[in-house]
This record gives structure tokens, C-alpha cells and sequence, in this order.
């Protein structure tokens, strides 16, 4: 896929949509607090609503084009749209709302077969059923293939999973995931959450107030983000303004609320930086004279637990507030509680140096 | 009840239902466009909308009455292409009932209209239904009760429309006559019983009309 965005200019309630971005991955998400102008993003890319200027292209086509007042009409785009509310027809039954984006004759692309799509997204026992039957899981299905058996040649997701709970989030990713791959689709996931970019996007476009903050890999920008607002936007959990003390072989000592700390150094920039540690590249440990190749070993008290689905959100007092994300099981084994002295490791690279 | 007061209880029945249906395509359309679409001057034709709701009927009868006559505008281009005489036919009757339940319909359609999720609507075209596909296959089921009961509603004003039908179609027995019209006329020669005798239709297809409409605008879909 790739979708050109180009010139775009929306003015919305508290700010102006302004974005200039390229997107060629299979899977990108749209990444951003709620309020960032996403959602109005997919609907400029879909044609549902106007902007004051826009340039939009997808594989080549020009979808819009308002400099020569351009603008092929939504039903003629072949952009598939799953909206946060889903939008399911509650007069029509299941069957009638899989069916109502399938054009007559065989112009449907093969590779959307019904029994095809029905049995990717598990949705053969619904179908005789009546929308309001549906559970939220279930519905999001229907939606799901809805937007498939049109034979869109992209897929707009916005939230998929916001209005889920945790387990049910959890059972529906795989099902994204299984449409990524069977259908081979070009997708563009909106989403606040970074575990949901994480599970399913190879590219990432960090959105906030309107303005593109970063492009990038996943990875890439999860790890590095560009600047510390990105940093707190893809929620790195331990986010502490520091000095660079010293740098010797491509390593930078760091001082953190007098915590000295090692990590690879930046590439220029200033002594004054913003410690960025994700919980995930927190390690926690009982003993402390185990003897590891972990460079920073701190001693840690545990301040509280906090659960989040299968994870276990661990806030740490190491001199300066540091998070910690472990498995549930892991909290269990190590019978983690609040007031304890424990011994949290991070290695060098976990711990990103972001001027400010 | 006579025959003839029959062919008064059918003739009222009749064209208020043919009204009804009449402007159902042009008050759905207006319905539609006030409740979907922002234009500047939009306030002016809601307001004009309305107008035949609160504007003493018989004034509205006497707008009608010079824009239909054979030299008025429209009633003269009438005449003189289509060889159609308006004023003081069964079509004026027509016309004056139209005008005066158009109002109603609207209103209801408009709120039924707006009460549609928009983003049914769209997602609709996303799957790749054009405007008026999305209008028959989603708006217009979602807002059926809105419209029926709105229809309903038209139909019930229309049987007790009185003063602009005078104004435009005389009372001809036999030919304009309508119900009010009948009432009013029996009970200015003095003949009582008649003038019961259609009282008591007139309520009771006014009670059957408005307690359809009540059910079709009040009881909403889960």
C-alpha cells in the first residue's frame, strides 16, 4: 500500500488538522490521545467529510485533490471503514448487514469469498441472528467482515478495540491479526493504546493536537521517540529529566535525581535530558547479589500494584519514580507488595536519552 | 345517513388521503434536506414551512385563492398551457389541503430524520451504496415510525381542514363539499341532526388517525 497525504488542512473545535505524512506499510497505526484529530483523519481518508485543502492518494489513484476540486464520492473509493461505534444497521439482521456492501454479479474480489470471510472471523453461527442478539466481541466481527465483503482495498479501524474490555481486547487482536494475513489488506488502525499498536501495526504515525509528531516503525518510534512528547504520548512509562554526566565508549552516564544511571549515549544534543525507561525493559529481582550483565542494578521500594489485563503495572520509588510492567504471574511468584525493598535492572539500551 | 352524506364522508376520506400521498415525495424531500444539509437562508424556508401551521387558514385560502385564480400566476400558466381550472373544483380542495398538512409531515419526518445516526449513513456509503440507496436502505426504515406517524398526522388535519378549502373551493354539494364544510353549512340552516351525524364521523376518523400517529411517533424501536 501506500497513501499519500498531502497538504491536508482541517479546522476543528480547539485546533487545526495539519498533516503531510506517506504511509507504504501493510499496517499502520494512527497513534494519539483522544482529542488528537484521528478519527477525523479516516474520515478526510474515506471522503466522508471535507477539509479546507487536501491531498490524498492511494496505490496511485487520486482520491482527493482540493486544488482541482478533485473528490471521488465514499462509495466509489473502495475504502473500507469500521468506526469506533461499529454502525451496525440494527433494522437488518446480521446476514442483511454482511451483505448490504456486496455488489451484484461477480465483481466482488474472490479473495472475499463469504464462507471465506465468515470462517476467518468465526462468524457462521451469527449470521441468522438479529443485530441487538449480538454480544460487543461479536458485533465487532460482524463489523469486521462487513467491511471485508465489500472488497475494500483498505481497511480503516478506528479504536477496534476501545470498546472492549481486557480479555475481550485480548481475543479480538487475534482475529486482526488473522485479517492482516489472510487478506493480505492494506490497514490503517486508529488507536490510543500501545499495546494494540504494538500487536498489530508495522508502522506508526504519532498524532497529537492535529500535527503529525513522528513517523516511523513501531519499534523505532516506541524506542526512540523523537522527542519527549512523543515519549509521553507512546507511554513510556518512566519519563525523568536528567544530566548527562559523562559520555566514555558510546556510554553516557546519566544522573537522575542523583541515581546515576548508564545508557547508550545520543547521538548530539545537550546534557540535559529526559530519561525514558519502558516498563517492559524493567526487570525485577529478589536477590540482589545475583551478578547479571545488567549495567544499572537499583534499589527499589514498591509503591503500589496496579493490574492492567494480563500485565501488572509495578510503581517503584528507586530515587526517582520508576515503573516497572511484569506478567501477573511473575508479580505472583515474586510476591510483590507494597513497602517492599526490592532490586529493579535495567539494561544500558532499555533506557533512552531524549534531549530537552 | 343519507347517500349523500356519505359522498361527503368519501370525498373528505379521499382527498385527504391523495393529499397525504401527494406531498409525502415533496415532504419527505424537504424533511430531508432541512434535517442533513446547513444553508445559508435556511432559517427563511423553515419558516415558511411552518407558516401555513400558524397563519389564519383563510388567509393562507386567500394566497392560494390569488396565486390559482385564472389570473394569478400559476393558476393562469394552468389555464392557458394545461387547460386546468383550479378554483372551486374538487382540486382546490386538493391543493388547500396539501398546503395546510404539508407542515405537519415535515416536522415529523425532519425529527425523525435527525434522530438517524449520520454515521449509519456514512458507513453505508463506505460499503459502496450511493445517496439514494442509502436514503431507501437506511434512513428512510430507521425513520419509518417518525414518517408514518407524521403521515398520519397530515391526514388527520386534512379532514378537518376548513377555512383555507372555503376560501379556494367554495362549498359545492356534490363537488367541494367536505366534511367542516358540510357541519358548518347544516348547522347555519338549521339542521341539527345531520350536522350530529357527521360530527360524530369526523371524530371518529379523527380519533382513529391521531391514535395511529400517537402509536407510530411514541413507541420508539429498542
Amino acid at each position: 500500500m501506500s497513501l499519500l497525504l498531502k497538504n491536508i488542512s482541517l479546522p476543528l473545535a480547539d485546533f487545526t488538522l495539519e498533516v503531510e505524512v506517506e504511509m507504504h506499510r501493510h499496517v499502520t497505526a494512527i497513534f494519539g490521545p483522544s482529542g488528537a484529530g484521528k478519527t477525523s483523519l479516516l474520515d478526510l481518508i474515506a471522503g466522508l467529510r471535507a477539509a479546507r485543502s487536501a491531498f490524498i492518494q492511494l496505490d496511485g489513484n487520486v482520491l482527493t485533490d482540493s486544488a482541482k476540486h478533485f473528490f471521488v464520492a465514499p462509495h466509489q473509493r473502495g475504502i473500507g471503514y469500521v468506526p469506533q461505534d461499529l454502525a451496525l444497521f440494527p433494522h437488518l439482521s446480521v446476514r442483511r448487514n454482511l451483505l448490504y456492501g456486496r455488489k451484484s454479479g461477480g465483481a466482488n474480489d474472490p479473495a472475499f469469498r463469504f464462507e471465506h470471510v465468515a470462517e476467518v472471523l468465526e462468524i457462521q453461527p451469527l449470521v441468522a441472528r438479529g443485530v441487538t442478539e449480538l454480544s460487543g466481541g461479536e458485533k465487532q466481527r460482524v463489523a469486521l467482515a462487513r467491511a471485508l465483503l465489500a472488497s475494500p482495498r483498505l481497511l480503516l479501524l478506528d479504536e477496534p478495540l476501545a470498546s472492549l474490555d481486557a480479555p475481550l481486547k485480548a481475543k479480538i487482536i487475534p482475529y486482526l491479526a488473522r485479517v492482516r494475513d489472510e487478506f493480505r489488506i492494506p490497514m490503517l488502525c486508529v488507536t490510543h493504546d500501545r499495546f494494540e499498536a504494538l500487536a498489530l501495526a508495522d508502522e506508526i504515525v504519532v498524532l497529537q493536537d492535529g500535527k503529525v509528531r513522528q513517523t516511523g516503525l513501531v519499534s523505532e518510534v516506541f524506542t526512540r521517540p523523537a522527542n519527549a512528547e512523543v515519549a509521553r504520548l507512546v507511554a513510556v512509562e518512566t519519563l525523568q529529566p536528567g544530566t548527562i554526566m559523562g559520555v566514555n565508549d558510546g556510554l553516557a552516564t546519566v544522573s537522575v535525581n542523583r541515581i546515576t544511571l548508564t545508557a547508550l549515549a545520543p547521538a548530539a544534543g545537550s546534557r540535559e535530558v529526559f530519561v525514558c525507561i519502558r516498563g517492559e525493559d524493567v526487570i525485577l529481582q529478589r536477590d540482589p547479589t545475583v551478578t547479571s550483565s545488567v549495567r544499572n542494578r537499583l534499589s527499589a521500594r514498591v509503591v503500589a500494584l496496579c493490574p492492567e489485563g494480563a500485565l501488572v503495572r509495578v510503581e517503584l520509588d528507586a530515587g526517582f519514580p520508576l515503573f516497572a510492567l511484569v506478567t501477573r504471574a511473575a508479580c505472583t511468584e515474586l510476591a510483590l507488595r507494597a513497602g517492599e525493598t526490592i532490586t529493579a535492572l535495567i539494561k544500558a539500551p532499555g533506557i533512552h536519552l531524549v534531549p530537552r | 345517513m343519507t347517500a349523500e352524506e356519505w359522498q361527503i364522508v368519501w370525498f373528505t376520506a379521499w382527498v385527504s388521503a391523495l393529499s397525504t400521498v401527494i406531498i409525502l415525495p415533496f415532504g419527505l424531500a424537504l424533511a430531508w434536506v432541512l434535517a442533513r444539509r446547513d444553508w445559508p437562508g435556511k432559517s427563511i424556508v423553515e419558516t415558511f414551512v411552518t407558516l401555513p401551521l400558524v397563519m389564519p387558514p383563510v388567509a393562507t385560502g386567500l394566497i392560494l385563492l390569488k396565486l390559482f385564480g385564472r389570473r394569478g400566476a400559476l393558476g393562469g400558466f394552468l389555464h392557458d398551457q394545461l387547460h386546468l381550472d383550479v378554483i372551486f373544483t374538487w382540486r382546490a380542495v386538493l391543493l388547500a389541503l396539501s398546503v395546510m398538512s404539508m407542515p405537519l409531515l415535515v416536522r415529523a419526518a425532519r425529527v425523525a430524520f435527525e434522530e438517524v445516526n449520520p454515521r449509519l449513513e456514512q458507513i453505508a456509503r463506505t460499503l459502496g451504496a450511493g445517496g439514494l440507496r442509502v436514503f431507501f436502505t437506511v434512513t428512510l426504515p430507521l425513520a419509518a415510525r417518525g414518517v408514518i406517524g407524521g403521515m398520519l398526522l397530515a391526514f388527520a388535519r386534512a379532514l378537518g381542514e376548513f377555512g383555507a378549502t372555503i376560501m379556494v373551493a367554495g362549498n359545492i354539494p356534490g363537488k367541494t363539499s367536505t366534511l367542516s364544510l358540510a357541519i358548518f353549512e347544516n348547522v347555519q340552516l338549521g339542521d341539527d341532526p345531520r350536522a350530529f351525524r357527521l360530527l360524530g364521523v369526523s371524530v371518529i376518523l379523527a380519533f382513529t388517525a391521531v391514535w395511529c400517529s400517537e402509536f407510530f411517533l411514541r413507541r420508539k424501536k429498542p
